[in-house]
């Protein structure tokens, strides 16, 4: 039997013989309980709930009870709250995010491209990691935070830090290695960040940025600090680790105003997700973890803000932890060093492999909110900012191993005095 | 009146909770229970919404510590067995340890290890970590011997502006006491000469101090004078302190309950032998531990780790060479 459950119908009575299977799809954000007031003692739910949050399909089997032979089942499926959907954004105002979010995307594409060039050229030490395809994800969350909040963005983020408000500067700074970056040439590429203006530099070790957040959140509780938000990043494989679940769950156990946005570009390095996790899909942890949950096209911007969004002001506005699962292809390897030869070319060619630029670009020609023109004006702006970046960075000095201050306790009367040769 | 040491651990935490309010104390079951070995007994009472239980999730719990220091709080972390914060290695050693080095930031935080044997504890609940932690830069840690250190200490570790592992002896919890609290103490990072003597120089911490006094009144007894210097905090370690007292006796037998490979032992001998091997009138030794895991049945945890009968031994063929 299926069942449409829709923001209209809240109710419905279902009755059959013997057993049988429900399956609800379920297109809104909800709680709903079930209940069986006719043969409940004859009958059970599988899996045994009560009560679900979900906004995403489910099947529930009705058994019955064995010793019993009953004449049959009702099921009365209950909606116990519900979170409205914000109301449509004034168009005035959709546009104007649009276009902020869009001069942003190109910005993180266009910086990102010459980055992966100075890799190319050997100008870049270490790794280069880069957001093509998934910057619709990461700027949805970065221009909905604000000046006060928290972000701990992960590898894929340029897009959702330069809307947070990292300068083009302190990226350029820190892939290069300059002493002026925020990370003072002692930390490289995705590992930078200011902690007191609330942008946390990540850590390699996936979802262990997740309780530091917590941890922030916390305190501005305990501060009094009102209506803050923070928000992290991790891809499909970060949610297999310990860290994930220690993260996520003590923030559920807090009810801190959290926001989990998992990238599931369906490949974690070069592992597919079947080899990733079991469950059916990403969205089903919110449940383990009573955290509500929501998913969305990462590849469609209009999309992408409003979900996003929705999740950051939930947050915001009290309900607790958020998890944002955003399908979408990353367009790149891993790093620049990786050919990602091996994404099925199926999903290459799915929606999913859109671009989400062009995606982004069409919808801002079809509105007629730009012209060709502007776009054109934008993309050159954009490669003048960060050529000029690139320019500065290149001229400051190298770090001087000779006059560096290897300290590495902020306590200068207990640094280790070491008498060995490296003194 | 009296004091334990685990008294004054908690005495410590509760002045500082009191003298301080960017203070919190976050672990498992650590609020109305009041901890698995009593340490915060009734301060979440004394210090309503400052005195959180944790879910069991060692890693998460650090990570919520290096926030809210960031933040600008002093969170007092708990693990409730030292053998647990492994699973929260990685918060301590790549994300609070490198905290201030690459950012600026300093990380003030404390996380408290119940460390060492008790008897019948077995593998997983008798560890000694100071040796790992101490390995990483940017980690001070602290293994007080006394209940006068083990309170002074703490307060000096909530004070400090870097992240602290304060690996406090389960085994001195309830058996070692004092008349008072101190209200002065030595500074962290300088050891203390506990029993002067002029033969030998017995280096050790934490409740290996005490086997060592045991060992040296047992030599006394022989005639021998045994010096014995408890280093306090194994990082920063007090060379200098060590040196004077090798200097003095011509003779180093360094004693830690941790495991033998490496460590806070091998480390005092190698500091020195490269710095004072003119000081020295025999080969220095050390005693560790067996180098297996830690045994359950008390006849083998006996001699599983050093003892003051095992000190005297080493003590005594040190002294022959």
């Amino acid at each position: 039997m299926r069942f449409w459950l829709s923001i209209q119908i809240f109710k419905a009575v279902m009755s059959a013989q013997r057993a049988g299977e429900i399956q609800i799809f379920c297109r809104e954000t909800y709680a709903m309980s079930f209940e069986m007031p006719l043969d409940g003692k004859c009958f059970k739910l599988f899996p045994p709930v009560d009560v679900i949050r979900h906004n995403h399909d489910i099947s529930v089997s009705v058994r019955a009870k064995k010793h019993c032979r009953p004449a049959g089942w009702s099921l009365t499926l209950r909606m116990v709250s519900t979170v409205p959907k914000p109301a449509a954004p004034q168009s005035a105002s959709v546009r104007e995010l649009c276009l902020q979010a869009h001069r942003t995307m190109l910005l993180s594409r266009v910086l990102e491209e010459k980055l992966a060039s100075l890799y190319r050229a050997g100008k870049i030490h270490g790794g280069v990691f880069v957001g093509r395809g998934q910057e619709a994800v990461s700027v949805s969350l970065g221009i909905q935070l604000r000046k006060g909040d928290v972000f701990a963005p992960s590898i894929r983020d340029m897009a959702g830090r330069l809307a947070f408000g990292e300068s083009v500067l302190d990226a350029v700074r820190t892939y290069l290695g300059s002493p002026l970056g925020p990370m003072r040439s002692r930390d490289g590429n995705v590992h930078r960040g200011r902690p007191q203006e609330g942008l946390l530099p990540m850590i390699s070790h996936l979802g262990s940025m997740i309780s530091v957040v917590n941890g922030v959140l916390f305190a501005r509780r305990m501060s009094g600090a009102k209506e803050v938000v923070g928000a992290t990043c991790l891809g499909d494989g970060g949610t297999s680790t310990g860290a994930f679940h220690e993260g996520l769950n003590q923030a559920a156990v807090e009810k801190l105003p959290l926001v989990m946005l998992v990238a599931n570009n369906f490949y974690a390095y070069s592992t597919s997700n079947d080899r990733q996790f079991a469950c059916r899909s990403l969205l089903d942890k919110a449940i383990g973890y009573g955290v509500q949950g929501v998913e969305v096209d990462g590849t469609n911007i209009i999309a992408c803000l409003e979900t996003i969004g929705g999740a950051v002001q939930r947050a915001r506005s009290g309900g607790g932890p958020q998890l944002v699962i955003a399908n979408v292809l990353r367009l790149c390897g891993h790093g620049e060093h990786d050919d990602a030869s091996y994404i099925d070319p199926k999903l290459k060619n799915s929606p999913l492999g859109r671009d989400c630029l062009k995606v982004s670009e069409e919808m801002l020609l079809r509105e007629g909110w730009v012209n060709e023109a502007q776009l054109a004006e934008w993309r050159a702006e954009v490669v003048q900012q960060v050529e000029s970046a690139v320019a500065t960075v290149q001229r400051e000095p190298a770090p001087d191993p000779y006059q560096h201050d290897w300290t590495a306790v902020s306590s200068r009367h207990l640094q280790e005095l070491h008498a060995d040769t490296s003194a | 009146m009296s004091i334990t040491y685990l008294e004054a651990i908690r005495e410590a935490q509760a002045k500082a909770l009191r003298d301080d309010p960017r203070v919190f104390i976050y672990g498992e079951d650590v609020g109305k229970f009041g901890g698995a070995f009593k340490a915060t007994k009734n301060l979440q009472e004394q210090f309503p919404g400052r005195v959180i239980d944790a879910p069991i999730s060692e890693d998460a719990i650090t990570g919520f510590a290096v926030g809210s220091a960031i933040e600008g709080m002093r969170p007092i972390i708990e693990m409730q067995f030292a053998d647990f914060s492994t699973v929260a290695f990685n918060q301590i050693v790549n994300q609070a340890a490198t905290l201030y080095w690459r950012t600026n930031v300093s990380c003030p935080l404390v996380v408290r290890l119940p460390c060492g044997g008790t008897s019948g504890s077995g593998p997983f609940h008798s560890q000694s970590l100071e040796t790992i932690y101490s390995h990483y830069p940017g980690l001070v840690v602290m293994t007080p011997a006394t209940v006068e250190d083990a309170y002074s200490m703490l307060l000096e570790a909530v004070a400090i502006d870097d992240p602290v592992v304060f690996c406090e002896h389960k085994l001195l919890y309830y058996h070692l006491k004092a008349e008072k609290l101190p209200t002065e103490a030595l500074p962290v990072g300088k050891a203390r000469l506990v029993r002067e003597g002029r033969d030998m120089t017995v280096v050790t911490y934490s409740a290996m101090v005490h086997e060592s006094l045991a060992a040296a009144e047992e030599l006394a007894s022989d005639g021998w004078e045994i010096e014995v210097v408890d280093l306090r905090s194994v990082k920063p370690l007090d060379t200098d302190t060590v040196m004077a007292s090798v200097a003095r006796t011509g003779r180093l037998l360094c004693v830690g309950e941790a495991w033998p490979w490496g460590g806070v032992t091998a480390e005092v001998i190698a500091r020195v032998s490269a710095e004072g091997w003119g000081l020295l009138d025999a080969p220095p030794q050390r005693l560790n531990a067996k180098d297996t895991p830690i045994p359950y049945h008390p006849n083998l945890w006996a001699a599983h780790r050093p003892t003051a009968r095992s000190v005297a031994d080493a003590a005594r063929r040190l002294l022959r060479m």
